[in-house]
């Protein structure tokens, strides 16, 4: 049994099919790379794994069971620029809003919610910052809180949509380190990434998507260039393709 | 005049309109305070201008039927918020100009409607630009109980507007309700509107919500401090506004917005860590020391 299991999703949006008969499944201490060009839905995959739309056919299971909105199985990273990172607020209680859901209306934090916030900050090295309004933070530090807000609610399978985007490479590298520390602690974790050489060097397997999964498996098991071409639409010239055969 | 001078004013039971009119100001400013602070941090002051002047019919309509004007202005700013809510959803257009269409409309509807009524002009201006006279006794009661519930159910529902605010498409992969909450925070912005009308005017009383949690966010990075600011600001300047009225024969809701915008340009100067004053003195100490 997978942690996240994608059963031949098809997904419709404004009457356009835009993800077509989806497999694919997640297993805990893995880190699985979602790559594919723009517009290939890769966003879309995600929203639907969180239930924020409804897919047309097949079906979705964590742990064996479907999703629903406000369920704690599946921890969510947005892409940074949905943040509102002018808002007057420290970085712990950025952290506690991921469980504003599971508190439910009217209740307040208590000591076992502090307890996971710290937890969270700990894994994705923060606590020393906790107290820091997020406005003053680093790119780098920003996708660090995202991603400790997802873990307060110790969620089994980890959602990251772009991680990467508009960060340095030094950091790039310390993100994807930790994100595969966090798989490696019995976690599932699903990333949908541009910068196809870190994933080939980090992920453990790669789905490639184009409106379907075009391949699927391990970096080593992706060297056939057609695949490629297919779910990218790049010529036979392309220089992605040269870096793809130097890594 | 003097502070004693005022004093006095204020309890001498020939002028029994002036406390009571003080005490309404200080109270709606506190409320607009605190609602102000979730207007201006998710960059809706249209929406409270929207509201503000979507109440103005529902006013007219009370006051011509001689019915509740605070029940009548929340329905009216409600159900304009509502169908602002629902035209949006129409992606041709975007939301501010949905906005635009519906409460200029609204405002129209409400200046048909008070022409209505007899003595219309003294009316109309005093739903204007407000007026500290003929306040009936009860508006205290009214406005006080309508003030405690909506702090109330800002206190109850604060994780949760939080949560909007920071992130929609989270709170709503948490399983919020993010379109009834957006109407229950628009109803609040209703009610705090409605209950200040009667002392700053219809046209005023966005600065009651704008401008102290604007001001408040200009001196702290912390939100709890900026939501205990924003109220002390606000009802600190409308006692002073009131004074100030007072004493030079000024109309009041003017007055108040002046000494709003006053403290508002203060901070901007002053605030010890983003004002004007702060990062010149951090540039000069940052420049490097000339080596002639």
């Amino acid at each position: 049994m997978s942690a996240l299991e994608v059963e031949n999703l098809s997904v419709e949006l404004g009457g356009r099919l835009v993800l077509t008969g989806v497999n694919l499944s997640v297993d805990k201490g893995e880190l699985v790379g979602l790559v594919g060009p723009n517009g290939a839905g890769k966003t879309t995959l995600l929203r639907t794994l969180m239930g924020l739309l409804r897919p047309r056919d097949g079906r979705v299971l964590v742990g064996d069971q479907p999703v629903r909105p406000g369920r704690a199985e599946l921890g969510y990273v947005p892409q940074r620029h949905e943040f509102a990172w002018d808002f007057p607020i420290s970085v712990e209680n950025v952290v506690m809003t991921g469980r504003t859901g599971k508190l439910g209306l009217v209740r307040r934090p208590g000591v076992a919610d502090w307890e996971a916030v710290a937890e969270a900050l700990d894994l994705v090295r923060m606590t020393d910052l906790r107290t820091r309004p997020v406005g003053q933070l680093s790119g780098g530090q920003r996708q660090r809180v995202l991603v400790a807000r997802a873990l307060a609610l110790r969620p089994p399978v980890l959602l990251l949509d772009e991680p990467f985007t508009g960060l340095d490479m030094p950091t790039q590298e310390l993100l994807s380190e930790l994100f595969l520390s966090l798989a490696r602690e019995a976690r599932a974790v699903l990333m949908t990434t541009h910068d196809l050489p870190g994933a080939f060097y980090t992920c453990d397997r790669l789905a490639l998507l184009n409106r379907r999964v075009v391949a699927v498996g391990a970096p080593d098991q992706l060297r056939d260039e057609q695949i490629w071409m297919d779910t990218f639409g790049i010529h036979e010239h392309s220089p992605l393709l040269k870096i793809l055969k130097a890594t | 005049m003097s502070v004693v001078d005022f004093l006095t004013d204020l309890f001498n039971p020939e002028l029994a309109f002036l406390p009571k009119a003080l005490l309404i100001a200080v109270m709606s400013s506190i409320v607009c305070g605190v609602v102000g602070c979730y207007v201006v941090l998710r960059g809706m002051a249209f929406i409270g201008d929207a509201v503000a002047h979507a109440v103005f019919p529902g006013l007219a309509v009370a006051f011509v039927v001689s019915g509740n004007l605070i029940l009548g202005g929340t329905l009216a700013g409600v159900a304009t918020a509502i169908l602002v809510a629902v035209f949006a959803q129409n992606r041709r257009l975007r939301e501010d100009s949905i906005i635009g269409v519906f409460f200029v409309a609204a405002f129209a509807l409400g200046i048909v409607i008070i022409s209505q009524a007899p003595g219309y002009a003294g009316s109309l201006q005093q739903f204007l630009f407000g007026s500290i006279t003929g306040i009936p006794d009860e508006d205290l009661y009214v406005v006080g109980g309508t003030g405690v519930l909506i702090l109330g159910i800002a206190f109850l529902l604060h994780k949760e507007f939080l949560a909007i605010t920071l992130d929609r498409e989270m709170a709503r992969a948490m399983g919020l309700r993010v379109f009834w909450l957006d109407i229950v925070l628009y109803v609040l912005v209703t009610l705090a509107v409605v209950i200040s009308v009667q002392t700053i005017g219809n046209i005023l009383v966005l600065a009651l919500l704008i401008t102290p949690a604007a001001t408040a966010r200009l001196l702290t990075d912390r939100l709890g401090v900026m939501m205990a600011l924003a109220p002390v600001l606000g009802g600190i300047s409308a006692l002073v506004g009131l004074y100030i009225s007072w004493s030079w024969d000024l109309p009041v809701g003017g007055t108040i917005v002046l000494v709003l915008t006053a403290v508002f340009l203060a901070a901007w100067v002053f605030s010890p860590r983003h004002g004007l004053l702060a990062r010149r003195l951090r540039r000069v100490a940052d420049a490097p020391v000339s080596a002639h």
